[in-house]
């Protein structure tokens, strides 16, 4: 930051800035309204990205004027986070990358700087650069600031992505009138856990179901967690009034079970899923009879 | 019971089991209006009635002070169960699970706090107990309304 | 906005009332709804003893099916309802709990072992008729083929 001049002017460069962001608000807006970042984004109206074009230059020049150009958490920006954050995502949505979205941003610079050499002719030269580097200190810390929002919402539509295809990831079959199974693929972590728990007692309430097999042959690993996971899901299909059978615990499972000291003495396990529905049909009083050589059908 | 407008900031009295009700019924609704899910919603409301039903039992009564947290991208309700009772003076004990010095499970605190990502109790014996819990939205906020 | 609510908050106070035991044949059923006051959950507790004691009933169905959430005070007061109708030579079954309560109690370390449940009035009542008061759940269902 240019160091305070106390010999004669009356004010900081940062200040003027401030001065000069305010005064020449109403230009500065009207020709972002133009440029790539605002004309995209508020394709309705042009008098809508004015004025929002408005409102960051009034976050920039509170900016200024507490003199915190470099600090991208300056208290200023807070009242166009969510505008710019909005502006960002609506960018990224169109497919821009990070780097264009950068570029745009720093496009809004330029038409700033014209106006502010214009804004004092006579001025001095050491002077005039003053104001622009602090300017241009300024822009980057918008840049920095919009930068900033954009990745977080990038994480989350990646976090939003990642939870729909956890959904997607855990189908609901039935597989009898009151029976229910979801066959587990893949590593099971705490998130996923979570929305197999959900899923599948929401269905034990959707089919009327009094059984619910979780099938676990195709999960590599179970650690304690995941383990502890399956057990809150027994216990709270219990209260629901199912049961709830674990099948397909491979010998290694059950040995790192043992080996974890995990006590899996009250769930209901079967070897295999076809183990389970078959415990699950007998329960409910439902009996599967071979047919007979002779073709006659005694179900 | 003080309220603003956005529905979730409030100040509620804890000193009757009909408070409770409000209690819960109040930090539902805004939960809801968070974007909270169901099953999160739930939590919370238990979270809620456990700490309340504690300010009530143990505290002689106090305060709820409800309000909407964010950091960075992510948004939150932190509630604070405030009461001027005679505190505890075994933290440890009093979280954990069974133990209760009076009627119920002794699931309140230690349950309670289970049920929340972030928990915090400043208690001294004579002055009073504070319980924070705070809850985030899993994920990321709903997309917002394209422009 | 969560839209996961029908019942709108802010609408009708919380009912102070006391809970309606309906009598069908030997079964004694309760309907919880909504909101209860601690108040509320403790006389029912006391009503339903004593109309086990004076009516013989030989079961005890709670339907949940209506409420929103059970905290540790209420599930207490499940499980001490559950108790007590044993000694008194019935049986008791919590019925339609949802799962999101149902999880919320899990977490809350509340398992209620002790409690027997079903996923909804008819099946308890199945529950009651088919097997006596203290052998574990067991379907008594006959063949329901696809």
């Amino acid at each position: 930051m240019p160091e305070q001049d106390t010999a004669g002017r009356p004010s900081t460069p940062a200040q003027e800035v401030a001065d000069f962001l305010r005064g020449r608000q109403e230009q500065i807006a009207q020709r972002w309204a133009d440029a790539a970042l605002f004309r995209t984004v508020f394709t309705h109206s042009r008098d809508e990205a004015v004025e929002a074009g408005r409102a960051v230059l009034d976050a920039l020049a509170a900016v200024a004027a507490a003199d915190r150009v470099e600090d991208a958490e300056a208290g200023g920006f807070d009242v166009v986070r969510e505008q710019l954050a909005r502006t960002a995502a609506s960018r990224a949505r169109a497919g821009s990358t990070v780097t264009q979205i950068s570029a745009e941003v720093d496009a809004l610079r330029p038409p700033v700087t014209e106006l502010l050499l214009a804004e004092f002719p006579a001025a001095p030269a050491e002077h005039l650069r003053d104001c622009t580097t602090t300017l241009t200190v300024l822009m980057g810390t918008l840049r920095l600031v919009v930068l900033e929002t954009a990745l977080s919402e990038g994480e989350e539509l990646i976090n939003r992505q990642r939870l729909q295809l956890l959904e997607v990831a855990t189908p609901v079959i039935k597989l009898w009138e009151g029976i229910v199974a979801v066959p587990l693929i893949g590593t099971l972590d705490s998130a996923r856990s979570q929305v197999v728990m959900e899923t599948l007692l929401d269905s034990i309430v959707e089919q009327h179901a009094r059984f619910a097999i979780l099938d676990i042959t195709g999960v590599p690993t179970v650690d304690s967690l995941v383990a502890q996971h399956l057990m809150k899901t027994v216990a709270a299909a219990r209260l629901m009034g199912a049961e709830c059978i674990v099948s397909g615990i491979r010998p290694a499972i059950a040995q790192t079970i043992v080996h974890l000291g995990i006590d899996l003495s009250s769930v209901l396990t079967r070897a295999s899923l076809a183990d389970a529905l078959a415990y699950a049909l007998r329960e409910q009083g439902t009996d599967i009879v071979s047919r007979e050589p002779a073709g006659s059908e005694v179900r | 019971m003080k309220r603003t407008a956005d529905g979730i900031s409030a100040s509620l009295p804890i000193h009757s089991d009909l408070d409770l009700v409000w209690v819960r019924q109040h930090v539902r609704q805004a939960a809801a209006q968070l974007g909270f899910g169901l099953v999160e919603q739930t939590k919370l409301v238990t979270a809620a009635s456990e700490l309340a039903r504690n300010t009530l039992v143990h505290g002689g009564g106090g305060l709820l002070e409800c309000a909407p947290v964010s950091r960075g991208g992510a948004r939150g309700l932190r509630l604070t169960f405030g009461d001027e009772g005679p505190g505890i003076t075994d933290l440890d004990q009093a979280l954990r699970d069974g133990y209760t010095s009076g009627e119920g499970l002794g699931m309140g605190l230690g349950g309670a706090r289970r049920l929340v990502h972030e928990f915090a109790i400043d208690s001294r014996p004579g002055t009073g107990t504070t319980v924070t819990v705070t809850s985030w939205m899993p994920g990321a906020p709903r997309p917002r309304e394209e422009r | 906005m969560s839209g996961a609510f029908p019942a709108p908050y802010g609408g009708p106070p919380p009912y102070a009332g006391d809970v309606p035991v309906l009598r069908l044949g030997d079964v004694l059923l309760v309907s919880l709804q909504g909101d209860l006051h601690d108040g509320t959950a403790e006389r029912l507790q006391q009503d339903i003893s004593a109309t086990v004691a004076h009516s013989g009933a030989t079961g005890v169905i709670i339907d949940l099916s209506g409420v929103e959430i059970v905290d540790s005070f209420l599930g207490r007061v499940l499980g001490d309802i559950a108790a007590q109708t044993s000694l008194l030579a019935a049986g008791t079954v919590v019925a339609g709990m949802r799962p999101a309560v149902a999880i919320t109690l899990v977490e809350l370390g509340l398992t209620l072992p002790g409690l027997r449940t079903a996923l909804s009035t008819e099946d308890a009542l199945r529950l009651l008729d088919g097997s006596a008061p203290s052998l574990p759940r067991r379907g008594p269902a006959r063949r329901e083929g696809p």
